[in-house]
């Protein structure tokens, strides 16, 4: 634990202690237990079969795709897989539950522990760990704002898969909070088992805060439902820990209690006491058999795993020479990381990462595209440094290169051709340039003789204006030192 | 020719086969049969149109030589059963319009195989009940009574109209279900062959579940090889329910007639319960003779913690029931009571739409499954459970078939028992033990009381031994050479 973290209030530091549950929707294109479709943005109760809707007699089958997922998923982080796994039963009332229970897993989660290793911005990892992912069915939707005296029910997403992630309570601020719900989806998308869609709700969080005097006993929590972005993650986090300082420090004792928080506000608010919690009256799903898992069906699994961000990191590392802070910019994204790759390829990786980084990313944010939808291809880019490194242009005229291969989507080599925009490395013809701007400039020449070398930018920049920016920069440079020493 | 309906369902198949008669000659007779006996109440629906359809259907493929196992033979369906287009109320007041847009699976097979459909069955409210008195439309007439009084008698539960129906000539053969012994008590009852197959021998796709983990379906009919005839029809691996066994499926009525010299019949002293009916004991002790005199060595077994089974029934069942029946809020179908706040919505509706017996059982089974009880009682039942299904592994290997008692009774007054839910309950106290164990048992009706009224002996194999079962039930029933008939004729 660092120091930073801790919160300060009227008696001391604070330090706040974070666990999260995340629902996560498995990417299959079945529900967990029916044959029906799970796109997103179907017409409501276009997508509900008679198992989902709880129809008389309907049973249960477990989606294979869905064992498959949960373990790839226990895989990607290093968890224990347990081969054999139960449903449960969790009851209560609610009229977007058909069946009146959610079927889950109880006792014995498909997964067990693992860990998720989180970087922090400055430099710092920890590794956090979870305690368990298990299976269950997503309940539906009621909708409340189509009829001011009714309240409607879409059962789309009823008996939708979502694993729940659980974390165990070593997160120490909002921003580690960030930093492992932005690491989490990372991983989750590398391994193609949840889209991490956050806005769509694919992703949802639940947030267990209590407080502390720093190496103290746990405090009291209250847990934060159905947090839908990192951001509000964060805020929740944040208000909720102040909150719970100053009830404290005001005397008051934080009461165990499910919370909502007000994304419009940025406050949190209660829902339920302890006291009215449900009893689930969790037993066993006597419709569903024990999921026993073969060794084969894992060993499978675990074999077609990709490269995750924590490995294809250290490769970029050692096998390019990025820094650390590239390499965690570049991996944060499946996609990304793709990109980078595909451009980096049989070019200077180091200037490769440099563009993507800045001018790329800078580009796409600008237009709010993703790089899936990046105009300029991976190979155009690598194409483009290979230019640079090849001197046929300057580091100055990529720039502009690189601005029409946005807005034209064109080849690097055929816009250097036809804008006439080959580098002027004829030291002949540079010579000749230089002697011009020299003989302009006699004052420029008393200067740089007297001690003045900054000024030799001004020759520079007089040789650049003559080419039109074409000159070589290094050649310009060596050429004019050597005159002007002359 | 003796009357159509006085046929069994292997006699009437036979005469279908040889074109004695049709089937819609046959269906007739029987929609006549069940329009005569409405004051039994067996039937919550009659579906004459359907089962005639059926029948001119079959009669056709018949014509063209496509009949199936089941062609033109009209049968009951528990009202348990989803039926496609065909309301399907399990008895309760909350499903009393529903029509699903679905067939069980069960049923989908016997109309695969060409059966009539005559309508549909009588039962306690959701299969919870042992006298057909928990029916939301009222309850079913025992065909049989006491010599001694003209008392209206149940015919046991919850496949009481199913029972009933048989008992009456008013169906060959009728689907049951089975949870605690909901198919062999009633078959008891009404001097009947009523058989629960192993549980994942039939699916329970589509069938309104009461208590998941022993819910299966059954045949019930007048004879041995009826049932067995049914049966073949009704089992069979269904990917639709993953507790349903992915096994080969034998030929039940290969090995009927088949002698039983040098099987092993255990004999289970536990199951000389107190109180038990002194005449029933008299006839088991008769059962055990007919199968020694047809060659079988009798044997005792221990089935030591049989008095712990209807306790952890009546734990386990419950627990499953309060949570199947969750779904029945009124939110998507069935009855919806209106009220002012969603709480509102649920207590009226699910207050109005079950009955007593079926909220005693959410209410008990809520109870063992709530926090500071779950281990106490929930956990608890299903250690007897294992503890019980191990005590009957432990017996096969020593014998091949187990022989007991169905009821400790025999079939009682309308009213008797409402105020008696204990002695309600130890009806089952000798169906129960098959159950929680999941093996296969059945019921064949083996003598008379001295008041006139049918009692049946019980046999149970082991898991998928439905073969053994048949072949020592048909030589009980050739032995017991049970002819007596409700109506007083022989």
């Amino acid at each position: 634990m660092t120091e930073k973290n801790l919160i300060k209030g009227q008696t001391g530091d604070w330090e706040v202690v974070i666990g999260l549950e995340v629902h996560a929707q498995v990417i299959a294109k079945a529900k967990l237990f029916s044959g029906a479709d799970t796109s997103f943005g179907a017409e409501p109760n276009e997508q509900v079969s008679l198992v989902d809707a709880a129809m008389p007699g309907m049973l249960p089958v477990i989606n294979k795709k869905a064992l498959e997922q949960a373990v790839r998923t226990g895989l990607g982080i290093k968890a224990q897989i347990n081969r054999f796994s139960v449903f449960d039963r969790k009851n209560y009332f609610y009229p977007d539950l058909p069946q009146g229970y959610q079927i889950s897993q109880f006792s014995d989660p498909i997964v067990g522990e693992g860990e998720i290793i989180i970087d922090m911005e400055d430099g710092e990892s920890r590794t956090v760990g979870i305690t368990r992912i298990h299976l269950e069915q997503d309940a539906g939707k009621s909708v409340h704002d189509m009829d001011p005296r009714s309240t409607y029910v879409d059962l789309n997403r009823s008996g939708v898969t979502l694993m729940e992630i659980v974390s165990e309570p070593d997160l120490r601020s909002a921003d580690e909070a960030a930093a492992y719900l932005t690491k989490l989806r990372a991983i989750l998308r590398y391994l193609g088992t949840c889209d991490g869609n956050m806005e769509q709700g694919s992703m949802r969080c639940d947030a267990n805060i209590s407080v502390r005097k720093p190496g103290g006993d746990l405090g009291t929590r209250c847990e934060i439902k159905n947090v839908n972005s990192i951001r509000f993650a964060a805020q929740a986090i944040e208000y909720e820990a102040r909150r719970q300082i100053e009830v404290i420090e005001g005397g008051g004792t934080i009461d165990q209690e499910t919370r909502l928080f007000d994304a419009n506000k940025g406050v949190t608010r209660s829902m339920r006491s302890k006291e009215e919690a449900h009893d689930y009256r969790y037993f066993p799903d006597p419709d569903l058999l024990p999921v026993n898992l073969s060794e084969e069906f894992v060993e499978e699994i675990r074999a077609s795993l990709p490269e995750l961000p924590d490995e294809k990191k250290d490769r970029f590392v050692a096998e390019f020479g990025l820094s650390a802070y590239d390499a965690d910019v570049l991996v944060a994204e499946r996609a990304i990381a793709e990109y980078f790759e595909e451009a980096a390829d049989g070019q200077d990786a180091k200037t490769v990462a440099n563009w993507v980084t800045s001018d790329l990313f800078g580009y796409l944010n600008k237009e709010g595209l993703e790089i899936t939808d990046s105009p300029v291809a991976a190979k155009q880019l690598g194409a483009l440094v290979g230019l640079i490194s090849d001197s046929t242009i300057s580091g100055r005229i990529a720039r502009d290169v690189f601005a029409e291969m946005c807005a034209s989507g064109k080849d690097p080599a055929d816009i250097v051709e036809e804008k006439g925009l080959k580098q002027v490395s004829d030291s002949g013809e540079l010579e000749g340039i230089v002697d011009e701007v020299i003989a302009k400039g006699a004052a420029q020449v008393e200067q740089y003789k007297s001690g003045n070398e900054k000024i030799i930018g001004w020759f520079v920049g007089q040789v650049m204006q003559a080419t039109k920016g074409r000159a070589n920069p290094q050649m310009v440079n060596e050429i004019l030192r050597k005159k002007l020493a002359g | 020719m003796a009357a159509l309906t006085e046929l069994t369902l292997a006699e009437a198949k036979e005469g279908l086969a040889k074109g004695e008669f049709s089937s819609k000659e046959i269906t007739e007779t029987y929609i006549a049969a069940i329009e005569s006996a409405r004051d039994l109440n067996a039937f919550v629906s009659e579906t004459p149109e359907r089962a005639l359809a059926d029948a001119e259907a079959s009669d056709k493929r018949r014509a063209v030589g496509e009949a199936g196992a089941l062609d033109g033979l009209p049968i009951a369906i528990k009202d348990l059963f989803c039926t496609k287009g065909v309301k399907s109320t399990a008895s309760s007041h909350m499903l009393e319009e529903f029509v699903p847009p679905y067939e069980s699976t069960v049923t989908s097979q016997m109309v695969d195989a060409g059966m009539v459909m005559l309508g549909k069955t009588n039962l306690d409210e959701f299969a919870m009940g042992s006298s057909n008195e928990t029916s939301y439309f009222g309850p079913v007439v025992n065909p049989w009574k006491r010599k001694s009084d003209d008392q209206p008698l149940v015919p046991g539960g919850s496949s009481g109209g199913s029972a009933a129906a048989v008992a009456a000539r008013l169906c060959l053969a009728a689907t049951g279900t089975d949870t605690g012994g909901s198919i062999r008590q009633p078959a008891s009852f009404c001097g009947i062959v009523g058989m629960k197959p192993t549980y994942g021998r039939c699916s329970r796709w589509g069938i309104v579940a009461f208590a998941s983990s022993l819910d299966q379906a059954g045949p019930m009919a007048r004879t041995v090889q009826d049932a067995a005839i049914l049966l073949q029809s009704m089992v069979g691996f269904d990917p639709k329910d993953t507790t349903s066994a992915e096994l080969p499926v034998p030929d039940f009525q290969a090995v009927l007639g088949q002698d039983i010299k040098g099987m092993k019949i255990g004999i289970p002293s536990e199951y000389r319960i107190e109180g038990t009916d002194p005449e029933i004991l008299a006839l088991w002790d008769q059962g055990i003779k007919w199968l020694q005199d047809a060659g079988a060595e009798a044997v005792e077994v221990s089935l030591a913690r049989t008095k712990y089974a209807l306790p952890a029934y009546y734990i386990i069942a419950p627990a499953e029931a309060s949570s199947n029946l969750a779904r029945y809020d009124g939110m998507r179908y069935g009855l919806r009571v209106d009220g002012e706040t969603l709480a509102d919505v649920y207590e009226n509706t699910r207050g109005e739409g079950f009955g007593s017996e079926v909220r005693r059982r959410i209410l008990m089974g809520t109870y063992v499954l709530s926090v500071g009880y779950y281990d106490a009682y929930y956990i608890k039942a299903q250690k007897v459970r294992k503890l019980i299904a191990d005590e009957f592994s432990a017996a096969f290997e020593q014998v091949d078939a187990i022989l007991t008692p169905t009821v400790p009774s025999a079939a009682f007054a309308h009213g008797e028992k409402s105020d008696d839910l204990l002695g309600m309950y130890l009806n089952d106290v000798m169906t129960v033990p098959a159950s929680l164990a999941g093996l296969p048992g059945i019921s064949v009706p083996a003598g008379l009381s001295s008041d006139g009224l049918p009692l049946g002996l019980q046999l149970i194999t082991k898991a998928f031994d439905e073969e053994t079962l048949f072949r020592v039930a048909s030589v009980l029933e050739q032995s017991a050479g049970f002819t007596a008939r409700p109506d007083g004729g022989a």
